[in-house]
């Protein structure tokens, strides 16, 4: 399990930079919303007769969307496509690629990551409805080369086979704990329902939950 | 998935005047059900008008009882101290359902709507009158174990999906609702319709409103007591219902002051149990009568070729989900 990001963030930041990724600047950004709003606002005949005229750069201003957010303690500004999921946008443009691509339907938890401090299913997040906000993704769990007490859990208690499912059972249990849904054997089981395993290391999971939640007491 | 354009919208307006503008547009939400069908072509918006930033997410007490903004994800509403306090039942149904990363990004708005887990409308190759009306039911003479029995029409027998919609119809829940015309309340029974000619539509909303707040009534706090949802499906969580029963009982010792019974996985729309609940009322909670409320229950059901068993599952699931909230 590597501990840090596939690339170092700040020379990332810099080709980001250079291939113009970071040139949609906070003002262009402002300029479209308003003009969103101002077309949003206004009564139906003025918008019929200026439609023609804005068309065209309602399809630019469509086409990508300035997006910024946080990953992992570092900020990232960018230029995204409305159709790009948050899943994608991680392993794809960020190279993050410890959250994993199931199922891609929200029915497997293997994308699970956690966005303000809450865990979701990133495949079924679109990228530009997070601007502004704080995104954890397995990476940023170890502090260093220090694991996650989650992450040590896991391996001492055999958490995982093929490690497919683990990224993302690992974020679900780091919030589980969390929200203090760990009262019983049954309610860890109900709780991590949305983190399939299908090598079924699932006495192991609970196992690794329960040390990390007793340490903790 | 398509490439469509997109919207930030921070007003309530300016997310109408989008519907009104663009009749291909879709408001977004959470995201965990319409993302999905668009990923799998079964719905494709030209716009998306995201709706997140909208101040619709609060949870207050008002003097009527209990609003919920429709911006509320379901883990906020399944966990809010009122809705734990006054409405156990609606917590108990929230979290029967999805996944804890889906309660997390789910909305209440986007809970109501969203639209039957049946195959036949997920499978774009398949026919289906509700994802393109005219092409005819493929579940109708198809593999429709997990369809309806209640309320279904020669177009479709699809069932909605919702736990949470189970809860609110019991508990006599309003739907507040804003559009070109001004703002309206929507009893949450008659929020959803059964198919008939058009299973187009799965509910009475408007193409161009926005639900803006859903309101549970103080008098349904009287059921907080004696609740219990029921829910029986394929695996032990995060699978959709076969079959699920919320029940609610007003006791006064052994005796029912008054009963709240829906059924889920069984209709077009959340299926409350008048009937039941008529009959329920005054008598003495035992076995035998739970085992009659369910008779009542259950009369008018139609199974198809693979959902008899729902015939026998459902009273049981009643009688069970009575006994649970009554003990």
């Amino acid at each position: 399990m590597s501990t840090k990001p596939g690339k170092d963030p700040e020379r990332l930041e810099k080709e980001s930079d250079a291939e113009g990724i970071l040139s949609g600047s906070r003002r262009d950004f402002l300029k479209t919303s308003s003009l969103l709003s101002a077309i949003a606002l206004t009564p139906g005949t003025f918008i019929r007769a200026a439609e023609n005229q804005w068309d065209e750069k309602f399809a630019d201003v469509a086409e990508k969307i300035p997006l910024t957010l946080e990953v992992n303690g570092v900020s990232y500004s960018m230029k995204v496509e409305p159709r790009v999921t948050l899943l994608d946008l991680l392993r794809e443009q960020l190279h993050l690629t410890g959250s994993k691509k199931g199922c891609d339907r929200g029915q497997c938890g293997a994308c699970t990551v956690h966005v303000n401090g809450v865990r979701i299913n990133s495949c079924l997040s679109l990228a530009v409805t997070n601007e502004g906000k704080k995104i954890t993704t397995i990476e940023g769990l170890a502090t260093g080369d220090q694991l996650h007490p989650m992450q040590e859990a896991f391996i001492k208690h055999d958490g995982f086979q093929c490690g497919y499912c683990t990224s993302g059972q690992i974020m679900s249990a780091v919030a589980l704990v969390k929200e203090g849904r760990t009262q019983s054997r049954e309610q860890i089981s109900e709780f991590m329902s949305g983190n399939i395993c299908r090598c079924g290391a699932y006495s192991n999971i609970v196992k690794a939950i329960q040390e990390v939640k007793s340490n903790q007491i | 998935m398509n490439p469509f354009q997109y919207t930030r919208s921070s007003a309530a307006t300016g997310a109408i005047q989008s519907l009104i503008r663009e009749p291909q547009a879709h408001l977004l939400a959470g995201g965990t059900n319409l993302i999905d069908l668009m990923k799998m072509g079964v719905v494709v918006p030209e716009r998306l008008v995201d709706i997140n930033p909208l101040p619709l997410k609060a949870v207050e007490k008002t003097a009527g009882g209990l609003r919920i903004g429709a911006l509320a994800t379901n883990s906020e509403v399944a966990d809010h101290a009122l809705v734990l306090q006054d409405y156990p039942l609606l917590s108990l149904a929230i979290n029967a359902g999805a996944s804890p990363q889906l309660r997390n990004m789910a909305t209440v708005g986007g809970n109501m709507m969203q639209r039957t887990r049946c195959n036949y409308f997920f499978d774009t190759a398949m026919p289906c009158n509700k994802r393109s009306p005219g092409s005819g039911c493929g579940a109708l003479e198809g593999y429709n174990r997990m369809h309806a029995l209640f309320g279904a029409s020669d177009h479709c027998i699809a069932v909605n999906p919702s736990d949470m919609n189970v809860a609110m119809v019991a508990l006599d829940a309003v739907v507040h609702v804003k559009g070109p015309k001004g703002e309206r309340m929507i009893p949450f029974a008659e929020f959803h319709r059964l198919p008939g000619d058009h299973p187009e539509k799965d509910n009475t909303l408007e193409r161009t409103e926005l639900i803006t707040a859903v309101a549970l009534p103080a008098s349904a706090a009287a059921f907080k007591d004696h609740v219990h949802y029921l829910k029986v499906r394929d695996r032990s969580s995060y699978a959709f219902a076969l079959v699920s029963v919320a029940a609610a009982l007003d006791m006064d010792g052994t005796t029912i002051r008054g009963a709240r019974l829906a059924m889920g996985g069984v209709a077009h729309k959340p299926w409350r149990l008048h009937g039941a609940e008529a009959f329920l009322k005054g008598k003495t909670a035992d076995a035998a009568t739970f085992r009659q409320a369910a008779e009542i229950a259950m009369q008018g059901a139609k199974a198809y070729q693979y959902n008899k068993f729902k015939l026998t599952l459902a009273p049981n699931a009643i009688v069970q989900a009575l006994q649970t909230a009554s003990a």
